[in-house]
């Protein structure tokens, strides 16, 4: 199936919950609405074939509105073809179910991007730090956060 | 040719400290510890071009057995907690030389996961500078640890238990 054909069954399958679908260069990716993510997710993969998870990770649009998007990177290994979807989440509600009922590599990937993101995934088998030291306070991807960290000032050169 | 005439019924006179400085500084066990690509290097000066062996540095891959870390590489955060109980498992006396710009001050790394220099929790013997320090830089440092180690005082009488090992 091409992609296209798989964006064209997405939408008739879930119509309103497909927010955006758009072409560049080849890559399609298709915008979704958070609440539906699982049954996308799970139509994706069981329906259009999908079986791949490559990547899963979230972005920080500090200064828009929603200020974060899920991005999960899909492949489907019969047909050779790739697909993004993405989840607008917003500020005031940095949450999202987890897929990793679907693909079981989302457990340690959604982990990452809450480790360095701050968004929550719901019912989220083992929602620990991957990355950083356990007792860590704050998620360091944030656009807000400083990049020397909070509890010093950077480096002004050996001039100042 | 060779070793023609042993050496007899010689006696040599020494002090005991410096008999026991000459031993340590002669026979450095590194602890086989890298963090980053100045393990590389350090792997470099390890073999056979410059090799430590005629130093008498031997990396050991026990720190039971060793007698200086080379803290080869950026030390972050989350190996703070590795680094300290792997330090605290060496026995005394224990030396830590600080290899390239990242253990010496934390170097391009100014960042939240990054320790400032390996000295905010180890006390660094010798500062290796570099990024990375060619392995002649590691041969220097490790050179200078040992004069170092030549100037200690009452190295003796602290094996002993009579007082403490002096710095020179």
């Amino acid at each position: 199936m091409s992609v296209q054909a798989a964006v064209d069954k997405l939408k008739a399958k879930f119509g309103e919950t497909v927010l955006e679908t758009i072409e560049f260069r080849g890559e399609t990716t298709v915008v979704v609405k958070k609440e539906e993510i699982v049954a996308v997710c799970t139509f994706l993969k069981e329906d259009v074939g999908f079986n791949f998870l490559t990547d899963l990770c979230g972005v920080d649009y500090m200064g828009q509105t929603p200020r974060f998007m899920v991005v999960y990177q899909l492949y489907n290994i019969g047909t050779h073809t790739r697909l993004r979807v993405k989840a607008p989440v917003e500020e005031s509600d940095t949450t999202i179910d987890t897929v990793s009922g679907v693909w079981a590599t989302a457990n340690w990937l959604e982990r990452e991007c809450w480790d360095l993101m701050g968004i929550t995934f719901n019912n989220h088998p083992d929602p620990r730090r991957i990355l950083l030291p356990a007792d860590w306070e704050g998620h360091p991807l944030r656009k807000d956060y400083p990049v020397q960290g909070p509890d010093r000032e950077p480096y002004q050169g050996r001039l100042q | 040719m060779g070793v023609e005439e042993t050496l007899g019924n010689n006696i040599i006179t020494t002090s005991l400290d410096t008999i026991v400085n000459w031993s340590r500084a002669r026979s450095l066990w590194p602890l086989t510890f890298g963090l980053a690509c100045c393990a590389i290097e350090m792997m470099a000066t390890g073999a056979a071009r410059f090799d430590l062996d005629r130093f008498g540095v031997l990396f050991r891959a026990s720190p039971r057995q060793a007698d200086v870390i080379i803290i080869a590489g950026t030390v972050t955060k989350k190996m703070v907690p590795v680094i300290q109980t792997v330090y605290e498992q060496m026995p005394e006396p224990r030396y830590v030389i600080a290899m390239g710009a990242c253990a010496c001050s934390g170097g391009v790394f100014d960042t939240y996961s990054t320790v400032q220099g390996v000295d905010e929790i180890l006390p660094v013997d010798v500062y290796v500078p570099g990024c990375p320090p060619r392995p002649e830089g590691l041969l220097y440092g490790i050179m200078k640890l040992q004069e170092k180690i030549m100037k200690e005082r009452n190295s003796f009488g602290a094996v002993i238990g009579v007082g403490e090992r002096i710095n020179g």
